[in-house]
């Protein structure tokens, strides 16, 4: 079957069975940033953006994405961009596998919470984990990105 | 699951005929629990074009679409106010905010998980389901009939009540199932208590709301025994989580707490 959906602001149409995952169909279409993490819901490192929520791609069958505007890290890059500058001077860059769902996250946070604590931060984080265990140097960088008005 | 069929229903008639032809054919909810199924689907049948996820005021009750988000549940202003946000702070320590922009209420009631955050609290408030075929039905009604699978849950009603509510949610990770969930409200002078992942499916602790609710007045005897009640009354047991003594031991001190909070006890 054929399913479109709108990907970074571009129009897309993808072949695919009804059993398919988004994860998959986006990495088979070459969006590999989206990352496959524990496959079971628990992890978050398949995050992307469904209609600017975050969702785990994982779950989400590629047909219940129909008609939806996905995004992945690609198409908020110079968001991406500046998150990674802070993770950088921060010592939270570790393996950088959950980087790109983090970033995602992050951005759907900024846009969701006004002047979150670091209570709430973390609440909304809580389903994006890091193979790493970096948590605190995370925490630093994303504190310092959220004040960022720039 | 593997899915052969993937069909977006265009009214609840066709969705019920559908799930009705084929014990094989399945309404999917939000699908967060879906990769984990080892069931196969000849037909999926999906309800995202009816427009039931809508969070409505109609009455005195406030109305959620079977397919609202736990996320859409969450941010809603009008849910917030409901027995002080207890629904709210249920739905919010499941899982991440990702799982939660896609598994629905609907989806939560239908699976009557055993661990669910969502059932201790919808019982301690005035709480109906609506079906496409049978119509309004009582939370406990179909708790405790399985009729209700093969047909559609379209929304649920909670009375729109500005009692007073406690909820408690003991994990060992914020990620994992619940040890132990516990529910109280107090509403026109009334108590109702109940508590979930025990590790059963939730409960209203039936005996302690006769015992409390009689009362003129409450101390701290009073609740101590209440809590006791509790105890005495739901079946507690043991799994890889918790023990059935820690179970109840936190049983008593969250319904103690419960209670005096929704009676603004003090000491």
């Amino acid at each position: 079957m054929k399913i479109k959906m709108t990907v970074n602001n571009q129009v897309k149409i993808f072949e695919c069975e009804p059993s398919d995952y988004l994860l998959d169909t986006l990495r088979n279409n070459n969006y590999v940033s989206v990352r496959r993490g524990c496959d079971t819901t628990n992890c978050g490192v398949c995050t992307v953006l469904m209609d600017g929520k975050p969702v785990p791609s994982c779950s989400v069958l590629t047909v219940q994405a129909e008609g939806k505007q996905i995004t992945t890290v690609e198409g908020i890059q110079e968001e991406a961009e500046k998150i990674g500058n802070y993770f950088g001077e921060e010592g939270a860059d570790q393996c950088g596998y959950c980087n790109p769902s983090l970033a995602l996250t992050v951005y759907a946070m900024k846009k969701e919470l006004v002047n979150p604590t670091i209570k709430e931060v973390k609440k909304y984080l809580v389903g994006n984990l890091c193979r790493c265990t970096g948590y605190i140097s995370q925490e630093r960088a994303i504190m310092k990105y959220l004040g960022d008005k720039s | 699951m593997k899915v052969s069929e993937y069909i977006k229903a265009k009214d609840l008639n066709e969705a019920y005929e559908l799930l009705r032809e084929d014990r094989k054919n399945y309404i999917i909810a939000g699908g967060a629990w879906l990769k984990l199924s080892v069931k196969s689907a000849n037909k999926l049948v999906s309800l995202d074009a009816l427009g039931l996820d809508k969070i409505v005021v109609l009455g005195d009750s406030i109305e959620i679409g079977a397919l609202c988000t736990l996320g859409q549940i969450e941010t809603n202003e009008l849910i917030k106010q409901l027995y002080d946000g207890i629904l709210v702070q249920a739905v919010s320590s499941i899982m991440g905010v990702n799982i939660r922009n896609i598994a629905t209420i609907g989806g939560c009631v239908m699976g009557k998980f055993s661990f669910s955050d969502i059932f201790p609290v919808l019982e301690v408030m005035d709480t109906t389901l609506v079906f496409h075929k049978q119509g309004e039905v009582s939370l406990m009604d179909f708790l405790n009939n399985p009729k209700f699978e093969k047909d559609i849950l379209v929304k649920i009603k909670i009375k729109n009540n500005l009692g007073k509510g406690f909820f408690k949610k003991v994990a060992i990770t914020a990620l994992d199932f619940s040890v132990i969930n516990i529910a109280c409200s107090k509403t026109d002078g009334l108590f109702s208590l109940s508590v979930g992942s025990t590790p059963y499916i939730a409960s209203p602790c039936y005996k302690a709301m006769d015992y409390i609710n009689c009362l003129s007045d409450i101390n701290l005897e009073s609740i101590k025994e209440c809590a006791n009640k509790v105890v005495e009354e739901i079946k507690f047991s043991s799994n890889n989580r918790a023990s059935k003594e820690y179970r109840e031991e936190l049983a008593k001190v969250y319904i103690s707490r419960g209670i005096k909070q929704v009676s603004n006890y003090e000491n």
